[in-house]
C-alpha cells in the first residue's frame, strides 16, 4: 500500500508524557484519549456482560428463579443500551484515535481538545444511565430500542435521565466522528492520498459520515419520546394523530446505519490482519473501498426491514427485502476478498489472525441468518424469537467484539512496547471461539423452534437449550477475564517488541518504534 | 496535505474539555430530574439547581475555551491547514443539525402523509377507522385529532410571512458584512452585522408574540395532537438555534469593535455566517412546509 521514504526515527524524539492525574484529565493527546477509550470500552463490557450473566443466570431453568420480570426488562435493556454505546462504540473510537493519525502520518487528531470533550462526556453519560437503574420504579426496561409506547406510556419515572443521557452520548459520539472525519481528510501526510490509505482509515471515514448522519436522527426520537411522555406530545399515540410505528420508522432510520458503525470498522481491521498474517497484499483493494461505500449508502435504505410485521404498505414490504438482500452483494465482495487473500498465502496463526479468521467464519454466519431475516414471509415467523437474538450477536459478539479483540492483539506491541503473551492470548481465543459457538449457535433453534426473546420465564421445552446456552454464556464471560489478565501482563512488561513485530505487515504506524512515542510524525512522512 | 510543512499547531494540555464534559453531565442530571420533579409535581427543586449549576459550568467553559482559541489564533500559532479543520468541523457539525431537523421533518410528513390518512381509513385501514376512531376524518392541518382534541391552525399570512421576509434579509445583510470583512470595510462589516443582529432580535420577538397568539387565540397548544406537536417543535427548535445564532453575532459585533478579525483570518465570524445562513434555509423549509403547504 503505501511505503516511507527516509529513516523516520530521527524526528521522534522521545517526548515525555506529563504525569499524574491531570494527564488523563486535560490530555490533547491522540494516544492518551485512545487509551482511555480502549480502557473505558473494557469496563463496559465487563458491566454490560455481567448484566449479560444475570440474563442467563435466570434463564438456566424455565421459571422465576432469581430476579423478577421487571428487573430482567431492565437487564436486557441495559446490556444492549451498555454494548453498543458504552463498549462497541467507544471502543472502535479508540482505535481510530490511536491508529488513524499513525496511519496517515498526521501529527495527532485534528481537533485535539474536542477529542478529549467527546471522551470524558462518556462516563458521566454512562454514570447517569447505570443510576437510573437505582431510581425508584427502576431504569429503562423498554428494550434498546425503546419502543414507543413502552417508552411512553409504560415507562417508568426514571425515563427522563435515560433520554438525557442519550443525548449527551450522541453529542459524544458526533465530535468524536466530526474529529475522525476531519483528520481524514485535511491531515494526511503529502502523498497519502485517498487511494493509498489503510482499509481502516477508509472504514472509519465512511463510519464517522455514517455517525455523523444518523446520531442527531436518534437525538430527535428520543427527544420525541420525552415530550410524548411528559409534555403531552402525541408523535407516537394515536388518539393525538401520531402513530406508535412512526417510532419504529425513524429509530430504525437511525438504528440500521447503526449496526454498519458497529461492524464497518471491523473490515478495516481484518482487512489489515489478514494480509499480515497471509503475507501477501490484500486482494482487491479498491473493490474493498467500494463495496464499503456501498454498503453505507444501502444502510440508509432498509431501516424497515426490522418492522416487516408492524405494519406496511406490500409494495414497501418488498422494496426494503429486496434493498436489504441486496447488502449481501458487496458484504460478499469483502468475504471474497479475505479469502482471495489468504488464498496461497504463506499464513501463520497468531492470535490476532486466529481472531480475524474466526471473525470471517462466524461474521458471515451471521451475516446468511441475517438474509434469511430479510425474506419478508420468513421473517413473520422469525421476528421477536431467538433466532434475532443469534443473528445479532453474531455479527456483533463474534463479529465487532471479535474483531476489537484482533486488532487489541495486533496492536497492543505498538500501545504498549511488549510482546503479549501469545499461549495466554491463544487460551483465550479458544475459549472464547468455543463458548461464543456454545452460547450462541443453539439459540437459532430455540428461535426457530418459537422461543420469544426478552423473557424472563419460557415453556418447558427450551428447557435444554437453555441450560447450555447459559453454560456457554458464563463460560464466554469468565474467557474474557484471561484477555485482561493478558492486557495487563503486556502493559507491566513482556518480551520487548520491535517496531514492526509481525513480518507481514505494513503501514505507516509500523516505522515507529514500539512503543510509539508521546508525539508521532510532528514532521510529516513522505508517503510514495 | 500535499506541500504543506508548516508545525501544526496542537496544544499541550486544556482544563476545559474536562469542565466542559462535567458541565453536560450536570445538565443531563439535571435536566432528567427537572422533568421527572415537574411530572410528579415535587416542588424541592434540587433537579432544576444541578440544571443551573451545570449551564453555569458549561458557560464558564465557553468563555474560557474560547478566550484560549481568540488568543491562540491572534498570537500566530494557527496555520492555513488548521483553519481547514476548523472550517471542515464546522460544515460537518452543521450537517449533524440538518438531520436533526430532517427527524422532526420526516415526524411531520410521515403524521401527515401516513398516520392521519390511515387512521381516517386510507389504504387498507378502514376497519383501524370505522372500529377504532370511528367518525374521525383525515385532514391536515389535523384541527381535531382522533381523540377528540380541537384546535385552530396557524395561518401562513401576517406574521409567519413577516418573519420569513425579515429572516431571508438578514441573510443578505449577513452575507454583506462578511464582504465587508474580506474587503476590509470595517464600516460596512460593523453596519451590516449590526443590522442582522436586530433583525434575528425581531424575528424571535415575533416568534414569541406568534406563540401567545397560538396559545391564547387559537388554542394551539403543544398537546393539541400531532398537528400542534410538529408546530411547536420544529418551530421552537428552530427558534432556539436562532437565539443561539443572535448571541454567536452578538459575540462576533463585539470582537469586531475590538478590532479582530482580517480579510484571511476570520474562522469564528465566517462559522457564525454559515450558522446563520443555515438557520435561515431551515426557517425557509418550515414556512414552507409547516405554514404554506
Amino acid at each position: 500500500m503505501s511505503t516511507v521514504v527516509g529513516e523516520m526515527d530521527h524526528q521522534d524524539h522521545h517526548h515525555h508524557a506529563p504525569s499524574g492525574i491531570t494527564r488523563w484529565l486535560f490530555t490533547t493527546n491522540h494516544k492518551d484519549i485512545g487509551s482511555m477509550y480502549l480502557w473505558f470500552s473494557f469496563i463496559m463490557f465487563l458491566v454490560g456482560g455481567s448484566m449479560a450473566m444475570v440474563i442467563r443466570a435466570e434463564l438456566f431453568q424455565p421459571g422465576l428463579q432469581l430476579v423478577d420480570p421487571h428487573f430482567f426488562n431492565q437487564m436486557t435493556t441495559v446490556h444492549g443500551l451498555t454494548m453498543v454505546f458504552g463498549a462497541v462504540m467507544p471502543a472502535f473510537t479508540g482505535l481510530a484515535n490511536w491508529m488513524i493519525p499513525m496511519m496517515i502520518g498526521a501529527p495527532d487528531m485534528a481537533l485535539p481538545r474536542m477529542n478529549n470533550w467527546s471522551f470524558w462526556i462518556l462516563p458521566f453519560a454512562f454514570a447517569i444511565l447505570l443510576a437510573s437503574l437505582f431510581m425508584e420504579g427502576g431504569g429503562p426496561a423498554f428494550g434498546w430500542t425503546f419502543y414507543a409506547p413502552l417508552s411512553t406510556t409504560y415507562s417508568s419515572d426514571s425515563t427522563a435521565l435515560f433520554v438525557f443521557s442519550v443525548h449527551i452520548m450522541g453529542i459524544s459520539s458526533i465530535m468524536g466522528a466530526i474529529n475522525v472525519i476531519v483528520t481524514i481528510m485535511n491531515m494526511r501526510a503529502p502523498g497519502m492520498n485517498y487511494m493509498k490509505m489503510p482499509l481502516f482509515v477508509w472504514t472509519w471515514l465512511i463510519t464517522a459520515f455514517l455517525l455523523i448522519a444518523v446520531m442527531p436522527v436518534l437525538a430527535g426520537a428520543v427527544t420525541m419520546v420525552l415530550t410524548d411522555k411528559y409534555f403531552g406530545t402525541s408523535f407516537f399515540d394515536a388518539a393525538g394523530g401520531g402513530d406508535p410505528v412512526m417510532f419504529q420508522h425513524i429509530f430504525w432510520f437511525f438504528g440500521h446505519p447503526e449496526v454498519y458503525i458497529m461492524i464497518l470498522p471491523s473490515f478495516g481491521i481484518i482487512s489489515a490482519i489478514i494480509p499480515a498474517f497471509s503475507r501477501k497484499p490484500l486482494f482487491g483493494y479498491s473493490s474493498m473501498v467500494y463495496a464499503t461505500g456501498a454498503i453505507a449508502i444501502l444502510s440508509f435504505l432498509v431501516w424497515a426491514h426490522h418492522m416487516f410485521t408492524t405494519g406496511m404498505p406490500v409494495a414497501a414490504e418488498m422494496f426494503f427485502m429486496y434493498a436489504t438482500m441486496l447488502i449481501s452483494v458487496p458484504t460478499g465482495v469483502k468475504v471474497f476478498n479475505w479469502v482471495a487473500t489468504m488464498w496461497r498465502g504463506s499464513i501463520t496463526f497468531e492470535t490476532p489472525m486466529l481472531f480475524a479468521l474466526a471473525f470471517v467464519i462466524l461474521f458471515t454466519i451471521g451475516g446468511f441468518s441475517g438474509l434469511m431475516l430479510a425474506i419478508t414471509p420468513v421473517d413473520f415467523q422469525y421476528h421477536d424469537t431467538y433466532f434475532v437474538v443469534a443473528h445479532f450477536h453474531y455479527v456483533l459478539v463474534s463479529g465487532a467484539i471479535f474483531s476489537i479483540m484482533a486488532a487489541a492483539y495486533y496492536w497492543l506491541p505498538k500501545w504498549t512496547g511488549h510482546m503479549y503473551d501469545e499461549k495466554l492470548g491463544r487460551l483465550h481465543f479458544w475459549c472464547s471461539l468455543i463458548s461464543v459457538n456454545v452460547l450462541f449457535f443453539p439459540m437459532h433453534f430455540a428461535g426457530l423452534a418459537g422461543m420469544p426473546r426478552r423473557i424472563p420465564d419460557y415453556s418447558l421445552q427450551f428447557a435444554d437449550i437453555n441450560q447450555i446456552v447459559s453454560i456457554g454464556g458464563f463460560a464466554f464471560g469468565l474467557s474474557q477475564l484471561i484477555f485482561l489478565w493478558v492486557v495487563i501482563k503486556c502493559v507491566k512488561g513482556g518480551e520487548k517488541a520491535p517496531a514492526k513485530p509481525w513480518e507481514g505487515a505494513e503501514g505507516l504506524e509500523w516505522t515507529v518504534p514500539s512503543p510509539a512515542p508521546y508525539h508521532t510524525f510532528e514532521t510529516p512522512p513522505e508517503v510514495k | 496535505m500535499a506541500t504543506q510543512h508548516e508545525k501544526y499547531y496542537v496544544p499541550a494540555s486544556s482544563p476545559w474539555p474536562i469542565v466542559g464534559a462535567i458541565g453536560l453531565g450536570l445538565i443531563a442530571f439535571g435536566a432528567g430530574h427537572t422533568v421527572i420533579d415537574m411530572k410528579n409535581e415535587t416542588v424541592d427543586g434540587w433537579g432544576r439547581n444541578v440544571l443551573w449549576g451545570g449551564i453555569a459550568v458549561m458557560l464558564i467553559m465557553l468563555f474560557g475555551w474560547f478566550r484560549d482559541q481568540i488568543n491562540e489564533s491572534m498570537g500566530g500559532l494557527y496555520s492555513p491547514q488548521l483553519g481547514h479543520s476548523y472550517r471542515q468541523g464546522m460544515s460537518w457539525f452543521i450537517f449533524s443539525e440538518i438531520m436533526f431537523f430532517a427527524a422532526f421533518f420526516g415526524a411531520l410528513f410521515y403524521a401527515r402523509v401516513i398516520a392521519v390518512e390511515w387512521l381516517g381509513g386510507a389504504s387498507n385501514n378502514a376497519m383501524t377507522n370505522e372500529v377504532l376512531w370511528p367518525g374521525f376524518e383525515a385532514m391536515w392541518p389535523l384541527t381535531e385529532t382522533p381523540g377528540g382534541t380541537t384546535t385552530q391552525a396557524m395561518g401562513w399570512m401576517g406574521l409567519p410571512l413577516y418573519n420569513t421576509i425579515i429572516l431571508v434579509i438578514s441573510s443578505f445583510t449577513c452575507h454583506f458584512a462578511h464582504v465587508g470583512l474580506e474587503k476590509n470595510n470595517r464600516k460596512q462589516l460593523t453596519l451590516f452585522l449590526g443590522i442582522t443582529i436586530v433583525l434575528g432580535c425581531i424575528f424571535l420577538y415575533l416568534q414569541g408574540a406568534e406563540y401567545v397568539h397560538a396559545y391564547r387565540d387559537l388554542g394551539l397548544t403543544l398537546s393539541s395532537g400531532v398537528y400542534g406537536n410538529t408546530f411547536y417543535m420544529l418551530t421552537g427548535f428552530h427558534g432556539m438555534h436562532v437565539t443561539l445564532g443572535t448571541i454567536m453575532l452578538i459575540v462576533m459585533f463585539f470582537r469586531v469593535l475590538k478590532g479582530h478579525f482580517t480579510p484571511d483570518n476570520h474562522f469564528a465570524f465566517q462559522a457564525t455566517s454559515w450558522y446563520w445562513h443555515f438557520v435561515d434555509v431551515v426557517w425557509v423549509c418550515l414556512f414552507i412546509f409547516v405554514y404554506v403547504i
